[in-house]
This record gives structure tokens, C-alpha cells and sequence, in this order.
């Protein structure tokens, strides 16, 4: 995208990660001219063929750390950039992926591809965080595209961005919603999720999943209690808790304290 | 990463190394080398890492898979949970209402035209025009743009308005959806879907007028097709070159290969070679069941089948937009919601395979299921990875009429036969950096 000095100059890169979170920058139609008129797209090889060189001013980072390879780039990566900010599950919580960490990783490569020699891969899926500091992130399978545009903006302007640390209840409570885990018993983890998705599951009459990953004073343990006495099993349980962000700290507590029981 | 040339005159070689292949969806790249005006080397790299998600859906309930395998691609997650669903269904024995068969058809018209616009506009029409990316082809098609973004806007709304959200919507599940839109709240997107129409027609005229490389390729198109209608989410596997089978017969008559240099494996009809799947697969196997004012528009732009030129995708996928706009208001016009959002589902043992029609072509997935409702197997095999031998094939094909150019032709033309495909490098990895090598 067309070069200027005195533009701010923001890159995106791309780690393991299925490209819907840098997506979802394309998918503010409404806003992308404007945004990529006040920025400078230097790298975002999802939209374009230009390559800016660094320094940037902000990095997006999508994606966790699986292969060796990835280990070192994140590394470039921080170096590169003044503000590098996490976007979604993958980049902040490891990801659906990080499902192989309590499993033999060298066992499903071979499930999954013929000559497993082949494949070069680290055992764990990690976030980003555990590789290299991280100045912000943006949660959520995927991310909210107006959280993106706040957090750019105000990174920008220099304060600090306007995003919720409370959980999917209080989104939930305001959108008039009926609850379904007290009125129907669905396991829902909605308590112990942090806001942003504008509690999308309970409005279409599902427990919500957690793709926000834990709030921060999460309390897993009293909700596992709470969908026991309601007659979920330990093994649903476990799986709830074990799916976008099943390697963020509280949810994977829970689902190993769960195994437990 | 970045897109280098070494030239060695004393050797007579060219080696282009495209490290990080852009404007596809995920990673790879595309290595070419050129001895003494020969092309002597073509590799696509897959690099994006390895996700494995048929290992880690074994002991997931199979419901599940919806919500899971939809992560597997941020661009074409309807593709996935409709896969998903609809293998579980067959699994079970499930069969959903029609009302929900036809809401089904307009949440993925929603997924095509947010992924067509996308793509025509944004990652592949700047290779025609000249333009490093959609931006900077803004300044000069200020207009142009906002239509496509317009329309991109237009197939997000439509899955919003049944899913929730954009990118991993919610509400699909096996059976149904977990909850169905009310007509007012469908209706509410007929005066748009009309303009989109309109819009899709005005986008086919337009690129009509690119100039396409003189290349054709003698291809095996497969991809479903369906008496009635043009296909999403059902059909029968067809090829133009006499495969009609039923998705349960799909891995007896394709092999997937796993190849050294790429993290996603490569897809042959058995004991035959490459073939192609997506928008001009389908378009040549379909042609008939698109609605008239479609297969008017394509004889009038001489774009009727056969087409057989890879760079006029984006041509027949902008035909496919103007389908997808008109499939969408004819489904809501004869919309009435369903007495349930889904159908009751039983858990039990059993095996199912079902292929839909992602953007980029038939994806594939078939679940073994124990008694417990847990998975046991599975395999996914998205349309990129079908298209992975054949992309190579067509560079094999058509650099060697481009060798006299310059290397920074080659290497931009290279790129722009690549994205013929709308590659989604995530999907095949459960794709693309260019090296060229010119001696």
C-alpha cells in the first residue's frame, strides 16, 4: 500500500492460524478506506504484494508458536516493532491447536499425514506472550472487528483503549436476554468469559463457548460446580472448557482440575 | 520475507524465489528456476504450519466438528461447518426440513459473495491493473472499490443476519441452526440483495474488459452438481471427464499425496493425473442450472463454457456473484421459517461423508462415529489442496510462453496464475512463497 514518511506504519503477520483475525481488518467495509489512509500498510500479505521494511510502529500478531522456525521469526518480529499487539485465540491463547498439548503431537502427525517425516513441528501450541513481551491483545475466535479499530486507534493517539474486562454475563444481562443456563440448564460459560462479542451464543439460544477466552478474575472452579449440580458430566465439562483458548491459564486449570473429580 | 531474482548471466540462470506468496489466505511460496531460457524448476511451498485438526477431533462429540472444523479457515468457515453438518447428518440418519435445506443455501450465497468480492476485487483484479493491492488501485477506481466493498458488506450481512457474526458465525449445528431468522429480519435484506444484482452484473462487464493471457489448459473439472440448481450443499461428485459418484466414493476415486517440500498433500484422480476444482469447475459442470439473466450475461461477454483459461476465473466467479445475489433473493422471497431450527439428533455409532461447495471448490469430510457419539476419525480435504498439483501444473504450462520477459514479469505473472485459484494456504495445511531461478 502507497508509501508515506509520516504515517504511522503498521505490519501484520501470520502464525499458525486459520487468517480470520487479520481478516476481519478487511472486513470493516465501511472503514478500511478511511484506516488505510491514516495509517501505512507496510506488510500484510493477505491484501498486497508491497513489502515496507521496518521499524514499525505496531505489529499484528496473529496466530500461536508450533514450529521451530515460528520460535525464531516472533523474535524478528518483537524487534521490529515499537507496539506489537496479540490478536485472537490463536496469538493470545495458543489456539484450537493447543488441543495437541495435553496430547502425543508426533502421534497425530502421523495421523494426519503419510510420510510424518516430512513435517517439522514443536510439541506445544504457545501464545505468542510466552515467546516475546506483548504491549496489548485483542481476544476472541475470532476478534471483534470494532475492538480492532479502537485498539489501533488508540494505540495511535496514545491512550488507553476502551475495551471490557468484564464478562459475557454483563453483555448478555444488558442485551435483555433470557438466561439459559438458569433457566434451562445449559452449560454455558458466559461467567467466566471475558466480554466482546456482544454475547452472540445465549441470543441465539446456545450456551456460550468461551471463544473470548477467560475474564480476568475468572472464577472456573464454582462454575464446574455450578454445571455438575445441573448434571453435565466431567467429561463435558472438560471439553467445554478445552476448545479456542482450552491453554489460557484459568480454563486450563479448570479442565485439568475437572479431570480430576 | 521477501521476492528475489538471482541472475547468474555467466551461468544463463534465473532463480525467482517468491518467499512469502500475497493477497491468498495463509502462507506459502513459490520457487521457480529458468536455465538457459528452459524452465527447469516449479515448486509451491506450503509452509504454513501444521494444525492437525483430524487428530484432535478424535474424542470431540461429533456435533462438535461444526463449531471446530469451522477454525480450520477464517475465510470460508460456512464451508467447513456445512461439510461438517451435513457428513454427521448422513452419519445419523438426519434429515433436516426444507425450509432449513434453503436457509442453508442462503447462509453459504452469504460466504460466496463475501469471499467473491474479496477476491475479484481485492487480491485479484490489482493483477490485472497493475496495482500492488486494492488501496492503491482505490485511487484510481475509487468507485470500483466501493462497490466491491459494498458487496463484500452485503454477503457478510447475510451471514450475520443467520450466524451472528462474519467470521465463525454461531448458529449453525447438526440438524439445522440453533435458532432461525424471522422473515422481517431476512426481508431486510432483499433491497440490498437487489442492488448486489445489479452490482454483481455491472463487476462482470467490468473485468470482461481485462486482458487475459492467451493460455488454456486441458483440465479435468470436478466438482458437484445437482439436477436442479446450481451447487452448494448437495450433489453428486461429477468430473468432465466421466467421474459421477456419490461423495461416499470420493477416496476410492481421488488419492491424496503427501509431497516433501509441502505441508499439504496433493490431490490425484487415481491412476489418472491433477484436476481442478472450483468457480470454472463448477461453472463448466453447471452451466445450465444457472438462472437465465446469468447464462445471458455470459453469452453476451462470449464467457460461455467451455472456458478453459485459468486468469478468466475471476470472470466466471463474478458470474457466480451475480448467481449468488439472485439465489439469495429467490430463497427469501419463498422464505417461511421452519416449525423447529434444527431436528432432533439421536447420538450413535456410524460413518458419513459429505462434500460441499466452498468458494474455492468441493471440501470434503468424512467422520467415523463410536457409539458414544464421539468422534473416532476424520478427514478433511479442503478444495486448496485438491488444486495444489494442478496450480504447479498450470505454472509448468504457462511460464515457459512468458520466459522472454523480464524476471519481475515473470515473477508478477507467476504470482497472478497462482491466484487464478483463490488459494487458501490455511485450509490446505489443515499455502505460498515465489523462488525464481533463471539460469
Amino acid at each position: 500500500m502507497s508509501s508515506n514518511g509520516n504515517r504511522p506504519k503498521i505490519a501484520v503477520f501470520k502464525f499458525a492460524s486459520c487468517d480470520g483475525c487479520q481478516l476481519s481488518l478487511l472486513d470493516c467495509e465501511d472503514e478500511l478506506l478511511s484506516v488505510v489512509s491514516a495509517v501505512e500498510i507496510c506488510y500484510f500479505p493477505e491484501a498486497t504484494r508491497n513489502v515496507i521494511k521496518g521499524p514499525y510502529d505496531i505489529a499484528l500478531v496473529e496466530g500461536s508458536v508450533t514450529t521451530h522456525h515460528d520460535a525464531q521469526r516472533i523474535q524478528q518480529v518483537r524487534r521490529s516493532a515499537k507496539t506489537l499487539i496479540t490478536i485472537g485465540a490463536c496469538a493470545t491463547a495458543g489456539g484450537i491447536q493447543a488441543l495437541r498439548n495435553w496430547q502425543d503431537t508426533a502421534e497425530m502427525v502421523r495421523t494426519v499425514y503419510a510420510k510424518p517425516d516430512f513435517i517439522s513441528t514443536l510439541k506445544m501450541s504457545s501464545p505468542i506472550a510466552e515467546h516475546v513481551p506483548v504491549d496489548l491483545e485483542l481476544r476472541g475466535c475470532p476478534i471483534q472487528k470494532y475492538q480492532l479499530i479502537e485498539l489501533i486507534t488508540a494505540t495511535l493517539i496514545g491512550r488507553k483503549p476502551n475495551l471490557p474486562a468484564y464478562s459475557v454475563c454483563i453483555e448478555c444481562k444488558r442485551k435483555g436476554n433470557l438466561c439459559i443456563a438458569v433457566a434451562q440448564g445449559t452449560p454455558c460459560l458466559g461467567p467466566v468469559t471475558q466480554a466482546g462479542c456482544g454475547a452472540l451464543c445465549p441470543a441465539f439460544s446456545r450456551g456460550c463457548y468461551g471463544c473470548f477466552g477467560p475474564m480476568e478474575s475468572a472464577n472456573p472452579a464454582a462454575l464446574t460446580n455450578q454445571m455438575l449440580r445441573e448434571g453435565a458430566t466431567t467429561d463435558e465439562i472438560q471439553r467445554n472448557f478445552r476448545t479456542y483458548n482450552a491453554w489460557a491459564w484459568q480454563f486450563r486449570q479448570a479442565s485439568e482440575e475437572v479431570e480430576k473429580r | 520475507m521477501s521476492r528475489t531474482a538471482s541472475v547468474s548471466p555467466a551461468q544463463g540462470v534465473t532463480n525467482i524465489k517468491v518467499d512469502c506468496l500475497a493477497r491468498v489466505e495463509g502462507e506459502g511460496a513459490l520457487h521457480v528456476k529458468i536455465k538457459s531460457g528452459r524452465l527447469q524448476h516449479v515448486q509451491l511451498q506450503i509452509y504454513e504450519p501444521p494444525r492437525l485438526f483430524e487428530a484432535f477431533l478424535r474424542g470431540r462429540m461429533a456435533p462438535e466438528a461444526v463449531d471446530i472444523t469451522a477454525r480450520i479457515c477464517g475465510i470460508c468457515p460456512i464451508a467447513y461447518q456445512m461439510s461438517a453438518a451435513h457428513a454427521i447428518e448422513r452419519a445419523w440418519g438426519v434429515t433436516i426440513h426444507p425450509q432449513v435445506r434453503a436457509l442453508r443455501r442462503l447462509f453459504y450465497c452469504g460466504e460466496w459473495i463475501e469471499s467473491h468480492a474479496l477476491h475479484v476485487f481485492c487480491l485479484h483484479a490489482p493483477d490485472f491493473l497493475g496495482y500492488q493491492d486494492v488501496i492503491e488501485m482505490a485511487a484510481a477506481h475509487k468507485a470500483e472499490v466501493e462497490l466491491a466493498l459494498r458487496l463484500k458488506k452485503l454477503g457478510n450481512e447475510i451471514v450475520k443476519v443467520l450466524g451472528g457474526r462474519e467470521i465463525h458465525p454461531i448458529s449453525a449445528c447438526v440438524g439445522g441452526f440453533h435458532k432461525v431468522p424471522a422473515r422481517r429480519e431476512v426481508e431486510a435484506l432483499v433491497a440490498e440483495l437487489s442492488w448486489g444484482v445489479q452490482a454483481a452484473e455491472a463487476a462482470a462487464r467490468l473485468v470482461a474488459t481485462f486482458d487475459y493471457p492467451d493460455f488454456n489448459a486441458d483440465y479435468e473439472y470436478v466438482s458437484l452438481s445437482h439436477p436442479d440448481e446450481y451447487p452448494l450443499n448437495e450433489g453428486r461428485i461429477v468430473s468432465s471427464k466421466g467421474i459421477d459418484i456419490d461423495a461416499a466414493g470420493y477416496e476410492d476415486t481421488f488419492l491424496e499425496q503427501h509431497v516433501k517440500h509441502s505441508n499439504a498433500l496433493h490431490s490425484v484422480v487415481r491412476e489418472r493425473d491433477s484436476y481442478h476444482v472450483g468457480p470454472l469447475a463448477r461453472y463448466h459442470l453447471n452451466f445450465e442450472r444457472l438462472p437465465d439473466a446469468v447464462k445471458s450475461l455470459a453469452r453476451e461477454l462470449h464467457a460461455e463454457p467451455p472456458v478453459f483459461n485459468p486468469f478468466k476465473s475471476i470472470l466466471v466467479r463474478s458470474l457466480e456473484l451475480m448467481f449468488a445475489c439472485q439465489e439469495a433473493l429467490r430463497i427469501i422471497e419463498q422464505y417461511e421459517p421452519p416449525p423447529e431450527p434444527h431436528a432432533e439428533v439421536t447420538p450413535c455409532a456410524g460413518r458419513g461423508m459429505a462434500a460441499t461447495e466452498a468458494p474455492r471448490g468441493t471440501l470434503y469430510h468424512r467422520y467415523e462415529i463410536g457409539a458414544d457419539g464421539k468422534i473416532v476419525s476424520a478427514r478433511i480435504v479442503p478444495p486448496t489442496a485438491q488444486n495444489l498439483k494442478r496450480i504447479e501444473d498450470d505454472l509448468w504450462q504457462y511460464l515457459p510462453q512468458i520466459l522472454d520477459k523480464p524476471v519481475d514479469d515473470i515473477t508478477w505473472r507467476a504470482e497472478q496464475a497462482i491466484r487464478n485459484y483463490d488459494p487458501c494456504i490455511s485450509c490446505a495445511t489443515h499455502f505460498l512463497r515465489v523462488y525464481l531461478d533463471s539460469e
